[in-house]
């Protein structure tokens, strides 16, 4: 059985029950106060996982934390259609792989900026919004030109794989860090596209795609 | 950058909360803002202190609800006494404190709105088809408190326990001009409520922190739970909070178009213009000059 380790204003909580929703994966929530409670630097948790830090995932015996990797586990061992996470691709694991480590790098840069504005974190607000605006230019620029290729997706396959779940919820919610989207079109034409992905689920902060067809 | 600061005495010598003590270390300087002046809260052992970031001048400090409140001017009232923190059978707790790039006023007012429960909080607070607001009854009370009464709304999810659809109780009121109340009907005791109160912090004109003291009954409800479903439903209010435009309230009552299930916003931009508030709102003979000098009218 699968418990996740959860905050709902997390973006990389919610990764894995995005995840998980596409898949049909059936799990249990624990709720974490992460804010203001601080229960992730409490000792229950940081003998979950010492770094304290969301998301933490338990499957059984296996004990995982870091989003991204819990992303690949999930994938690997669930996804009976081998598209999220192609265990017998090497290029396209590669290349899913390059693009699961951008996405840490939107979470130290535009998650940073959300939880300064939002939550008092004592960050570099100018260069935290910086470095967002630098990662989402390289990541329109790759969208477009994967749009003039025909591809809807952050990687080379035809279908949505984890990179496009782990990029996905700090670029949606980036205004909350003041990081506007405006300047990135492509950006917003793949949010529109993750969002009608099957099974596609909302966090607060997140709305749904409107009733309007694909673009 | 220095804000403009605030020529409303009402709001000046009124409390406000501006830190939530769990967010507080000992001896460490926690900066904030209040009305567009920086302040600096800092807890000790023996006391908490809050002084001017400018001056250096001590400003009024009171401890009250879990929050630390502040007075930028000569306190003519206490805080507001929330009568359900003396019940020994109800969580008394913060749902945590969280920013809005918005006015506060903004804040209270959409507070005080179910007509967006279905579109907003779909699921939770409401869902389509039941986006009717039943008529509802709005007065002012002898301590001149807005009190929306009758409040009636089908909702899926209306609790952190609840287990199927209710036609859920409301009751609303407006307290001060940055404090509102819900109190709503228990699931578990109908004949009582769970309080929610939203103090909100005007940080400047455009910007507000919201601090929200939730009054739960404990019967079948982890405190956990309360906070995080808390957070979860303001958490969806935010984005579209952030996203009005224009950031300040405007009290004209031309400015904006009502419908017949805003007569507690009406209500309540009309009292705040009889009070002479114009902090965090777009006052009604500055609206309406730009309306003549500014804009081309029809």
């Amino acid at each position: 059985m699968i418990t996740l380790y959860d905050y709902e204003l997390s973006g990389n909580c919610y990764k894995l029950r995005l995840l998980m929703s596409f898949l049909g994966v059936d799990h249990t929530v624990v709720p974490v106060d992460f804010y203001p409670g601080r229960e992730h630097k409490a000792d229950w948790f940081l003998k979950l996982n010492p770094l304290g830090q969301l998301p933490v995932l338990q499957d059984d015996d296996l004990l995982l934390r870091d989003a991204q990797a819990i992303l690949v586990y999930l994938a690997a061992k669930y996804d009976t259609s081998d598209c999220w996470y192609p265990r017998d691709n090497p290029a396209l694991l590669g290349e899913i792989n390059q693009w699961l480590a951008f996405a840490d790098g939107i979470t130290g840069t535009a998650s940073a900026a959300r939880l300064h504005d939002a939550l008092f974190y004592d960050f570099d607000i100018e260069a935290a919004r910086a470095g967002a605006h630098r990662l989402f230019r390289i990541l329109d620029e790759h969208l477009w030109f994967g749009e003039q290729e025909g591809r809807d997706w952050i990687c080379s396959a035809a279908h949505p794989t984890v990179a496009d779940i782990a990029c996905f919820p700090y670029v949606m919610l980036s205004e909350e860090g003041g990081i506007s989207r405006q300047d990135y079109p492509a950006i917003r034409r793949w949010c529109d596209r993750v969002k009608r992905i099957k099974g596609f689920i909302v966090m607060s902060g997140v709305f749904p795609a409107g009733p309007a067809k694909a673009a | 950058m220095s804000a403009p600061s605030c020529n409303d005495r009402a709001l000046l010598n009124d409390w406000h909360v501006v830190a939530d003590c769990l967010a507080l270390t000992l001896d460490v300087p926690f900066t904030t803002r209040l009305m567009g002046v920086d302040l600096i809260v800092t807890r000790s052992v023996l006391d908490t202190r809050i002084v001017r970031a400018d001056t250096g001048h001590r400003v009024c400090s009171e401890g009250r609800y879990g929050f630390v409140w502040a007075c930028l001017g000569k306190p003519e009232r206490d805080p507001f006494y929330v009568r359900e923190s003396d019940e020994i059978d109800r969580h008394l707790l913060s749902g945590g404190s969280i920013a809005v790039n918005v006015s506060g006023l903004r804040l209270v007012e959409n507070f005080l709105d179910m007509g967006h429960f279905p579109f907003v909080h779909t699921g939770w607070l409401g869902e389509e088809p039941h986006t009717e607001v039943l008529p509802y009854n709005v007065t002012v009370t002898e301590e001149d408190e807005i009190l929306a009464t009758e409040c009636k709304f089908y909702q899926p999810i209306a609790s952190p326990t609840a287990q199927q659809g209710m036609l859920v109780d409301y009751t609303y009121k407006v307290i001060r001009p940055y404090t509102v109340a819900l109190y709503k009907s228990n699931p578990v005791h109908p004949t009582r409520m769970d309080v929610i109160v939203l103090f909100v912090q005007p940080v400047d004109e455009d910007n507000c922190v919201a601090h929200s003291y939730l009054c739960y009954l404990k019967d079948g409800m982890e405190a956990a739970a309360v906070r995080s479903f808390m957070q979860l439903i303001f958490a969806q209010d935010k984005p579209i909070l952030e996203n009005q435009v224009p950031k300040r309230l405007p009290l004209d009552p031309r400015a904006e178009t009502p419908i017949r299930a805003d007569i507690v916003s009406i209500k309540y931009r009309r009292w705040l213009g009889e009070r002479a508030i114009t902090y965090g709102a777009i006052p009604l003979h500055v609206a309406s000059s730009a309306g003549v000098n500014g804009r081309m009218e029809g």
